[in-house]
């Protein structure tokens, strides 16, 4: 079938956009175009190296492309549609130019640092508390004192969750404190969203400075109460 | 009053008949002028202790020192990284007695002797500026290491020495005992390299890694300040990453004198040798993830705000883009191994065209769990959809235990790409072959599966278990693959019946391409972590011990970084391009003395133009 390879390497196209764009986020949060962008980037690579893998297949791959652009031999419906193309292509690429540089009021795309550098005199400390059984309880006692009315049952679903954004974190994922040090957490604990450096810009966090209402002790054994209840293990060198 | 009334009208002709040249010259003697009145000026204040000179006029101090400091890099790593693969190919014409070993290991030599001057070139530049612009840092490094500047001005002393002798005498040195000589000189030359390539990483990982001990002799502080914790992933790291920028601009050289081949024995050999430059680029590629991964785990160790910096700080997003490369890079080695099983093989294409999908299909889903960050650029509205920039499902993706897991099935499939290239157009006739590719098959089938279950564990155990233990032995599962099917595969071809014979210089013009694509990525990913290497210092220039307190004292923007990693990307391509125009120009007036005086052979067109298809008769 000529064309065949083209038209395939179409429909798995369209079909993984539409896989990503509608079916994907009936299970889950939809994607962000970045993510897709990424995904169909690859995909159309993927298609362009396996068509072009022999000199059939790439004539097969191209030659539909440049025979229809070429207009050789072209009558009646198919003139059209490549006179159409060939002005609407330009039209399309210039009005994505235009709409991707135009002013806006839509905020820009995000990409905070969620987890900058922390300050010297945070780094390399150790937990000072023993860790007992006794002293994790005292610290999921002050977890859920002060941390679980957004934190939740240490997955981020705490009752005062809904009303921020982003929302506070999930410490069960094994993308949050699991990938940090204790005396990160500490640091995040202690100073809150107000301490985040310039690199933690835009200052996204809506985490109280627990400095001030809290003594180091108290935010040691949250930390560890922190780590148990959400069955993690903070990162460790030894 | 005449002559009064003359001169304007003299000058006004003048201005009428040559004002652009006018134009011109004042123009270039006002930009020369502006960095001289620059350093009088910074001469006129000279005080007794200067800590900084600058040269704001023609973009600054260190964006001068980041472009000449990069091409003096990227030209050290291709000088340091060729004699290793020339040498190697030289014992394998010894040996096997092949002479078009011997004549590509002179070849890479000869790009190699033309690169040599430039590289030194680009160090003499870059120390000259660095002690003019930033006096007081190198005051205090000398302070430290003037040792090691004595051992390295010997060592360069000899590589020039041993390199001259090498290229020079390779004619000369070509039978009996005198080759052993010769081989002898080629393994000097890279022991001189290597101690080269490690004595001034010393020093600029004595930058970010220091270690300053205040009592001993000269000597003991410099080796205190030698071995520092860095030091040696950053030697090893650099020593691969060598080999592989080496390989891939070979194997870009070869291309483009594949395109530009207008006879078939230029097209053979400029084949074979892209396919022998992506080969080196490949095998080096293959370990380089392993030692980047130590790399980092030692800069952890070292300082947990630097390790969060680069890995989770505001440098992280480099690391999406290194990621997008060596996707691009791993397809492109990939591709260029598929091409050549479908065209230098005849009949080979209906036979793999399965197998290199697969393969395909796996290399693009790890691509895509490789590229997917853990915190997404998403917009106001996609994040609160998504709760945050992390995304609930995908977001697994983000972290260490996914991107190893991929980049070790990544690296599977990308040397079973060449042992399918390596057996195609050959039947095995050994007894025993079934029971050896069945076991070869269980153990890269078992192998793979056992990455995947480490991988989806490590999400389960604490972090210094999946980096001590899993992603340990997540890389020894897959060194152990290679060192399992690579012998048992050269044992079985040494009795295997060849059905149909390689052709060399069949390779389509896209195969050349592929070959310059490859080097431009790993030049872009050594300009990408260069700057991520450097600015992991933030406003240090020695971490923790001496201050930045110039005016340049901050890290760059990405965006702004990204020019430069780009236009340093650009200026060495044209560099090499020069130097290897240069290298071969005496080639060229050979080939033309023989073809009829500069003239093309009838019916030769370059394989850019087409003319690959023309000379095959396809």
């Amino acid at each position: 079938m000529k064309g065949g390879v083209l038209l395939k390497g179409a429909i798995l196209t369209v079909g993984i956009y539409l896989f990503l764009k509608l079916a994907l986020p009936l299970f889950t949060a939809p994607l962000p175009a970045s993510l897709i962008f990424i995904y169909l980037a690859l995909t159309v690579t993927g298609i362009v190296i396996f068509a072009t893998l022999s000199g059939q297949s790439t004539e097969a791959f191209f030659g539909p492309i440049s025979r229809f652009l070429s207009g050789e031999g072209q009558t009646g419906a198919m003139k059209t549609a490549r006179l159409l193309v060939l002005v609407l292509f330009p039209l399309l690429v210039g009005w994505q130019t235009y709409s991707s540089t135009a002013p806006s009021d839509q905020p820009p795309a995000e990409n905070r640092t969620i987890h900058p550098a922390p300050p010297g005199e945070f780094v390399g400390l150790s937990n000072p508390i023993p860790n007992t059984p006794e002293n994790v309880m005292a610290g999921k006692g002050l977890f859920a004192a002060f941390c679980s009315p957004c934190h939740g049952n240490f997955d981020g679903k705490g009752p005062a969750a809904r009303g921020f954004s982003p929302p506070p974190a999930n410490f069960v994922d094994p993308g949050t404190i699991a990938q940090l040090q204790e005396s990160y957490v500490f640091w995040r604990i202690k100073n809150g969203g107000v301490g985040l450096p310039i690199e933690g810009m835009p200052w996204k966090s809506a985490m109280p400075r627990w400095e001030v209402e809290l003594k180091d002790e108290q935010i040691w054994k949250i930390i560890m109460g922190e780590y148990d209840g959400a069955h993690q293990k903070p990162r460790t060198w030894e | 009053m005449k002559n009064h009334g003359g001169h304007p009208g003299l000058i006004a002709s003048l201005f009428r008949e040559q004002g652009s040249l006018i134009a011109g010259l004042s123009l270039l003697i006002a930009l020369l002028g502006f960095p001289l009145a620059g350093l009088a000026q910074d001469a006129a204040s000279a005080s007794a202790a200067v800590a900084y000179r600058d040269i704001p006029q023609v973009g600054g101090s260190r964006n001068i020192i980041w472009v000449v400091a990069q091409q003096h890099l990227l030209l050290a790593g291709f000088v340091l990284g060729v004699p290793i693969f020339a040498w190697v190919c030289e014992i394998v014409g010894w040996k096997s007695g092949e002479k078009r070993y011997d004549k590509l290991a002179k070849e890479f030599t000869k790009l190699l002797t033309s690169a040599y001057a430039t590289t030194a070139l680009f160090g003499g530049i870059l120390l000259f500026l660095l002690i003019g612009f930033y006096p007081k840092l190198m005051t205090y490094l000398t302070d430290i290491f003037f040792p090691s500047f004595v051992v390295y001005c010997a060592l360069f002393l000899l590589e020039t020495v041993t390199l001259y002798l090498y290229w020079y005498g390779w004619e000369a040195m070509q039978g009996g005992g005198m080759k052993v000589l010769h081989l002898f000189l080629g393994f000097l030359l890279n022991v001189f390299a290597f101690f080269i390539m490690i004595v001034p990483n010393s020093w600029a990982t004595f930058q970010a890694s220091p270690v300053v001990i205040a009592e001993g002799s000269a000597l003991a502080r410099a080796w205190a300040a030698t071995w520092n914790p860095t030091w040696w992933p950053v030697n090893i790291h650099r020593l691969i990453a060598n080999v592989v920028l080496g390989g891939f601009i070979c194997g870009a050289y070869a291309g483009i004198r594949y395109l530009s081949a207008t006879t078939a024995e230029e097209r053979d050999h400029y084949d074979w040798m892209g396919y022998v430059g992506n080969f080196i680029g490949v095998f080096g590629m293959l370990p380089l993830p392993f030692a980047g991964y130590w790399l980092m785990r030692e800069i952890y160790q070292y300082n947990q705000q630097m390790g969060i910096t680069l890995m989770g700080g505001f440098l992280s997003w480099l690391f999406i883009l290194q990621a997008v490369l060596i996707g691009a890079l791993f397809l492109g080695a990939n591709y260029y191994f598929w091409l050549g099983i479908t065209h230098r093989i005849e009949g080979a294409e209906a036979k793999y065209r399965k197998p290199i999908m697969a393969m395909l299909v796996i290399l693009l889903l790890c691509l895509g769990v490789w590229m997917t960050p853990h915190s997404l650029v998403a917009s106001l509205e996609e994040a609160r959809k998504m709760g945050g920039t992390h995304h609930p499902l995908l977001g697994v993706f983000g972290v260490m235990s996914a991107k190893m897991t991929v980049v070790n099935l990544m690296i599977l499939v990308t040397f079973m790409s060449f042992v399918i290239y390596w057996r195609a157009g050959k039947e095995e006739t050994a007894t025993w072959a079934k029971v050896a590719k069945a076991v070869m098959g269980g153990v890269l089938g078992l192998a793979a599966i056992v990455v995947i279950i480490l991988g989806v564990w490590g999400y389960f155990v604490p972090a210094i278990v999946r980096i001590n233990y899993f992603s340990v032995a997540q890389v020894l599962i897959v060194l152990f693959v290679m060192l399992t099917i690579t012998p048992l595969t050269a044992l079985l071809l040494r009795s295997a019946k060849t059905t149909t014979e390689m052709v060399w210089g069949r390779m389509p013009p896209r195969a050349g391409y592929a070959l310059v694509m490859n080097a431009v990525m790993v030049i872009l990913l050594m300009t990408l972590m260069g700057y991520a290497r450097s600015s992991s210092r933030v406003h240090w220039h020695v971490y923790g011990v001496m201050r930045d307190s110039s005016q340049y004292a901050y890290s760059p923007a990405l965006g702004y970084a990204a020019v430069f990693m780009s236009l340093n990307t650009f200026v060495f391509c044209l560099l090499v391009s020069f130097i290897f125009w240069v290298a071969t120009m005496g080639d060229k007036g050979k080939s033309a003395e023989v073809s009829g005086k500069g003239k093309m052979p009838a019916g030769a067109v370059p394989a850019m133009a087409g003319g690959s298809q023309k000379l095959d008769g396809k």
